[in-house]
């Protein structure tokens, strides 16, 4: 379908679009940010969004770029994902971003899709918000007060949703560099046509001397926010790596994943329905622990 | 109404476009590149692939003002006169499509994947036509043009590369 009427602003410097975001949001005005408008254009042509005016960022350069910061690495809001791919930063220093990001639809969508869009998005079904919540990334946001900082445990508020007000504008996402003997991994079940997950994990898995010390999961799909999965990483503690996925043999990792659903409240639609997804949770988990403590 | 500039294989255009108007719209309705389809409303389907400024975009997921500045390439403007680009001719040669609707999106997304790989293997074809949706073929006469495609670009290459040279040596 053809997108309903809007009015378009494309503002040529970082100020002057929380300038225009500020004054559409006194006078209540509902704009929409475009960054690579890969989830809102399909919105607007299937009329499920009727936004008054699109604030296209698109031309703003300094938004876009990955930089090493020591302890985290800063990955700028307009920064496409296969810009993200294609950073060795990003692959040595937070490689489950890389992971994740390299299941985000297909090459053409991730050519012109964001790092920052897919989070502001806040789509439980997108796979990037979950490895933000695992990591505990902090969301840097920009309005015409000044900058402010969201910790991603706040950041997704309910479906679509995210922690920002009128007036702000994400500018960029810092990544927490996990240090050495941390291993990663997404585990994602979707179907091949179309890669929304229908459950996704994001795994990172401390392990010493064979077992595992500390893990972070992150749940797509279970909810509508991305959820942790805090059962699992209590119980995976001081379990032994070695005996994952031995075959027959008792399993203690899997034990520990079969609390992986708990607390989650996971959705019913043409895909799975709930009950289906716990039963994914649990499984994929198992995998993902397997793989990133390997 | 916002006044864009975008060069659309080899053209350069000045148009007064509608925010809302998709580049897809733009390339078949205004300027009569209807070689590039239109096959879904979500994004999916890869039908209309083109080249934006040298990489795959789908084109139904792009507004026309966003390409302002830009160049974008289609089907249509891949061959050289009567001589079709290489992937086209594969595509020919190995029979891969049927309906053809896919077709000009494929071959878009083709050529692409080959900028990271210019001798990809099956699965590296298949992971870059990820996504782009055949419903006609079963991707393997497909996949096996890619490949034929591809090496018959990089043979052609060579001599043109050659052939360049010569005519800057020969320009006084
Ligand atoms: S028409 Fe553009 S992806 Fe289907
Ligand atoms: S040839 Fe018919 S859709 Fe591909």
């Amino acid at each position: 379908m053809i997108p309903a009427p809007f009015d378009y602003v494309r503002p040529a410097s970082l100020d002057e679009a929380c300038q225009v975001l500020g004054e559409a949001a006194s006078s209540g005005d509902d704009v929409k940010v475009l960054a690579g408008g890969q989830s809102l254009l399909p919105l607007l042509r299937l009329r499920l969004a009727y936004p008054s005016a699109l604030v296209d960022l698109g031309r703003l350069p300094e938004l876009r770029g990955v930089e090493d910061r020591g302890d985290h690495v800063f990955i700028g809001a307009l920064t496409t994902h296969d810009e993200v791919l294609r950073s060795g930063v990003v692959r040595e220093r937070i490689p489950l971003v890389a992971l994740a990001t390299a299941t985000v639809a297909d090459p053409a969508v991730r050519h012109r899709g964001t790092f920052g869009g897919s989070m502001a998005h806040a789509d439980p079904a997108g796979d990037l918000p979950a490895v933000a919540l695992a990591l505990d990334c902090v969301f840097v946001v920009r309005s015409g007060e000044g900058e402010r900082e969201i910790p991603a445990a706040e950041f997704f508020v309910d479906y679509l949703e995210s922690a920002l007000e009128p007036g702000e504008v994400l500018i960029g996402v810092k990544v927490p560099a996990l240090g050495p003997g941390w291993g990663f991994h997404y585990e994602k079940f979707h179907r091949t046509a179309q890669a929304w997950a229908i459950v996704g994990v994001a795994a990172a898995v401390r392990r010493s001397n064979g077992t595992i010390e500390e893990a972070r999961i992150g749940l797509t799909n279970m909810g509508s926010t991305p959820v942790r999965a805090r059962a699992v990483e209590a119980a995976i503690r001081g379990v032994s790596i070695a005996a994952a996925g031995s075959n027959g043999a008792h399993d203690p990792v899997r034990d520990a994943c079969a609390g992986a659903d708990e607390g989650t409240s996971p959705p019913s639609d043409l895909h799975a329905q709930p009950d289906y997804r716990r039963h994914l949770a649990r499984v994929l988990t198992h995998r993902a622990i397997g793989v990133a403590g390997r | 109404m916002p006044r864009i500039t975008v060069t659309v294989d080899g053209i350069t255009y000045q148009e007064d476009v509608e925010p809302r108007l998709l580049l897809v719209h733009l390339l078949r309705d205004r300027l009569g590149k209807t070689g590039t389809p239109i096959g879904c409303d979500t994004g999916n389907c890869g039908a209309c692939t083109v080249m934006l400024d040298g990489m795959s975009v789908k084109s139904c997921s792009v507004l026309a003002v966003q390409a302002d500045g830009n160049d974008v390439v289609t089907i249509e403007g891949l061959a050289h006169g009567n001589e079709w680009h290489p992937m086209q001719k594969a595509f020919h040669e190995e029979h891969a499509l049927q309906c053809g609707y896919c077709t000009p999106g494929m071959i878009m997304a083709a050529i692409d994947l080959l900028r990271d790989d210019p001798d990809p293997s099956e699965e590296t074809v298949r992971e870059g036509l990820e996504g782009n949706l055949c419903r006609c073929t079963g991707y393997c006469n497909i996949v096996r043009a890619v490949r034929r495609g591809a090496r018959e670009m990089s043979q052609r290459s060579m001599p043109e590369q050659a052939e360049q040279t010569e005519r800057e040596v020969r320009t006084p």
